[in-house]
């Protein structure tokens, strides 16, 4: 697991705000963030709503332009291809939307959402095309008896199996998987990321896995990216993740997150306040505002940066 | 304080009855969390709009709610106005759309001190930026003349909380008061709950589908699955001791927070789909996703006590407490 599949340099997108009168301000969604994908790992990446997770998600698939920095995918910078070529790499890297509702188109039927992607790549004909799409509906776990159906016939569950489908029906390298158990109950939520984590072994995916849930993160990811406000404050394996000397911001995320076991006492962060807006970020390190730790004045007037305290872990914080 | 005694709610919809609650049972007592967990459809939902009979009218109730010596489903619709904000308040779960977008958070806040105490408007603005600083709202007085959109999630949802609380209500119904909201900030309104329940004395009747926050706030369970209250106990033993399958199945779900283990691996989970309410099933709704279906499934579940105060309702149970009672006749 060496392979580096997407490396993103100082990758940065803001959006200009609408103003009543004039351009308003500038809203930093995604500010200077260097991160490694390797070749079949998975890459958690957590952090709270407003976060910038979605975007730097659809950054790195290029299916958003960065206002600076490069995306390198395989090797390319995404931004600067031609798009014959973008096209190409576009079979090598998929999307599972969040909301299983919103992201099928209502008026298609199964075997039309999953033909689709074989359609714009000019792959088989149409009879192969008949039998790619049974065997990947297989693949999710649905019969043969689904492909004349419409989405809204479907369970949030199967949708989201749907969902899959649609993803994998190129038999990708690269998967971003933003929320796709969210909007699900638990009993279902479980049965998606065990399918996940089946394809992920027999496909060897590589998958970016966007989630706010740090227990679902935990379960899936070998490597762990924290987000704040549009950075990432922390970046390391899943075992750093159980010891001590995390970011605050971190620590906070952890002990947040209420156990279903009753016996062990909840003594949930004593943080300030609400994220502060992105609009008008704080000076010096974002975290500091709402940090239980911050002290120094070091905090409220520079900017840390990621920095490595040990192989492979990385944190952004002056007290680290 | 309140007892739900075989509630069942019905709605006549186009496509025919559908039985969304069968037949709950249920008591809340003074400075007491009792949580409600359940998927979604199961009826925890309903189960709490029936209690202040917010359903629409397209629900048909029976049952019985008995609330300070009344049957709140007999009540006339005067007498259960001053009930409803007054002694029974509820939150939302949204706390974006449950607020009044086009009036300021002193006129919503007031509005339950006016119409229950018969304050005026000044007197009740008064009342309202005190109702506002125990929720932890940093500046009452700045925050009453501010509207819904210019603040948070985590502030609005203080707001709400401070509605319902504005009154000095005896229960009070939070459902999914955290969902919307981020965990830094979820686990700051948990904290907040538990607080004002201790100093208030109030009942707390939380509807959830997180078991962490179940774990974590109440002190007293219901599971809820299909209309049906599945298993109910003290928190502590129906952590550790679930007996009905669906509750041991929710729980092997919940993927566990934990870093020293390697990655993937599969969760438990429960196979299948909840099922169709407009046909339940006959006998155990859980039977099609059961594990430990028995022939005996097939008739309605009896309730078991398993251990003084934790009961469900499974026939695997009852056949567990038959063979011990034979085997102990033996010896």
């Amino acid at each position: 697991m060496t392979e580096i599949l997407l490396a993103t340099y100082n990758l940065c997108r803001y959006f200009r705000v609408a103003g009543p009168w004039r351009k308003g301000p500038v809203l930093k969604a995604v500010d200077g963030v260097n991160l490694t994908i390797r070749a079949g790992e998975t890459l958690g990446l957590v952090g709270e709503s407003g976060c910038g997770k979605s975007t730097l998600g659809l950054l790195l698939l290029a299916l958003l332009a960065p206002s600076k920095g490069e995306v390198r995918f395989a090797g390319e910078n995404l931004h600067r291809l031609p798009a014959n070529r973008l096209k190409e790499l576009r079979r090598r890297m998929q999307i599972i939307f969040q909301d299983p509702y919103s992201s099928l188109n209502p008026r298609m039927t199964v075997r039309r959402l999953l033909e689709e992607p074989y359609v714009i790549h000019r792959l088989g004909d149409k009879n192969e095309r008949r039998a790619w799409v049974t065997e990947i509906l297989a693949e999710v776990g649905l019969g043969p008896e689904h492909l004349d159906r419409y989405p809204h016939e479907f369970s949030g569950g199967q949708r989201q199996r749907l969902g899959i489908a649609r993803a994998l029906a190129l038999k990708p390298e690269l998967i971003v998987a933003d929320e796709p158990v969210s909007a699900l109950d638990v009993s279902i939520q479980a049965q998606i990321l065990n399918l996940l984590i089946q394809l992920q072994n027999r496909y060897q995916l590589t998958y970016l896995f966007i989630s706010h849930d740090l227990s679902v993160v935990s379960r899936l990811s070998n490597r762990i990216a924290v987000m704040y406000l549009g950075r990432i404050v922390e970046l390391g394996p899943r075992a750093v993740f159980a010891q001590s000397g995390l970011h605050p911001y971190t620590t906070a995320l952890l002990s947040a997150v209420p156990l279903p076991d009753p016996t062990r006492p909840f003594q949930p962060p004593h943080l300030q306040g609400d994220p502060p807006s992105p609009i008008h970020l704080p000076s010096g390190c974002p975290f500091h505002p709402r940090c239980p730790e911050a002290r120094h004045l070091q905090c409220r007037e520079e900017v840390p940066q990621l920095r490595g305290t040990t192989t492979d872990h990385w944190v952004a914080c002056h007290l680290r | 304080m309140l007892d739900i005694h075989n509630l069942a709610v019905r709605f006549h919809t186009p496509t025919g009855l559908l039985q969304a609650v069968g037949g709950v049972s249920l008591n809340l007592k003074r400075g007491e969390t009792l949580g409600l967990v359940g998927e979604s459809g199961c009826g925890k939902t309903v189960t709490a709009l029936a209690i202040l009979r917010l359903l629409p009218c397209t629900a048909e109730l029976s049952g019985e709610i008995r609330f300070a010596d009344e049957n709140l489903l007999r009540l006339s619709e005067e007498r259960l106005r001053q009930v409803r904000g007054n002694r029974i308040a509820m939150v939302f779960q949204e706390p974006m759309t449950a607020l009044n977008p086009v009036l300021t958070i002193g006129d919503q806040v007031a509005e339950s001190l006016k119409l229950h105490r018969g304050l005026s408007t000044r007197q009740a603005w008064r009342e309202a930026a005190r109702a506002l600083t125990p929720v932890g709202l940093p500046e009452p007085n700045r925050h009453l003349s501010q509207y819904p959109h210019q603040l948070s999630g985590g502030l609005r949802q203080r707001v709400l909380i401070a509605m319902a609380l504005a009154c000095a209500p005896d229960i009070l119904i939070a459902d999914e008061p955290t969902t919307a909201l981020d965990v830094t900030i979820q686990s700051q309104i948990l904290a907040l709950l538990t607080k004002l329940k201790k100093d208030l004395g109030l009942a707390v009747l939380l509807i959830t589908h997180n078991l962490g926050i179940v774990a974590q706030s109440a002190d007293r369970v219901a599971v809820m699955y299909a209309g049906l209250i599945m298993e109910t106990g003290s928190t502590i033993d129906l952590f550790q001791n679930p007996c009905h399958p669906y509750t041991q199945g929710l729980l092997a779900s919940v993927p566990k927070l934990d870093f020293d283990q390697p990655p993937g691996g599969t969760l438990a989970g429960i196979p299948g789909q909840v099922p169709n309410l407009y046909q339940p099933p006959r006998g155990c709704f859980f039977r099609e996703r059961c594990s430990h279906e028995t022939p005996r499934c097939q008739e309605p579940p009896p309730w078991v006590e398993v251990e003084p105060n934790h009961r469900v309702l499974c026939w695997l149970c009852k056949n567990d407490q038959e063979f011990r009672n034979k085997s102990s006749r033996f010896k």
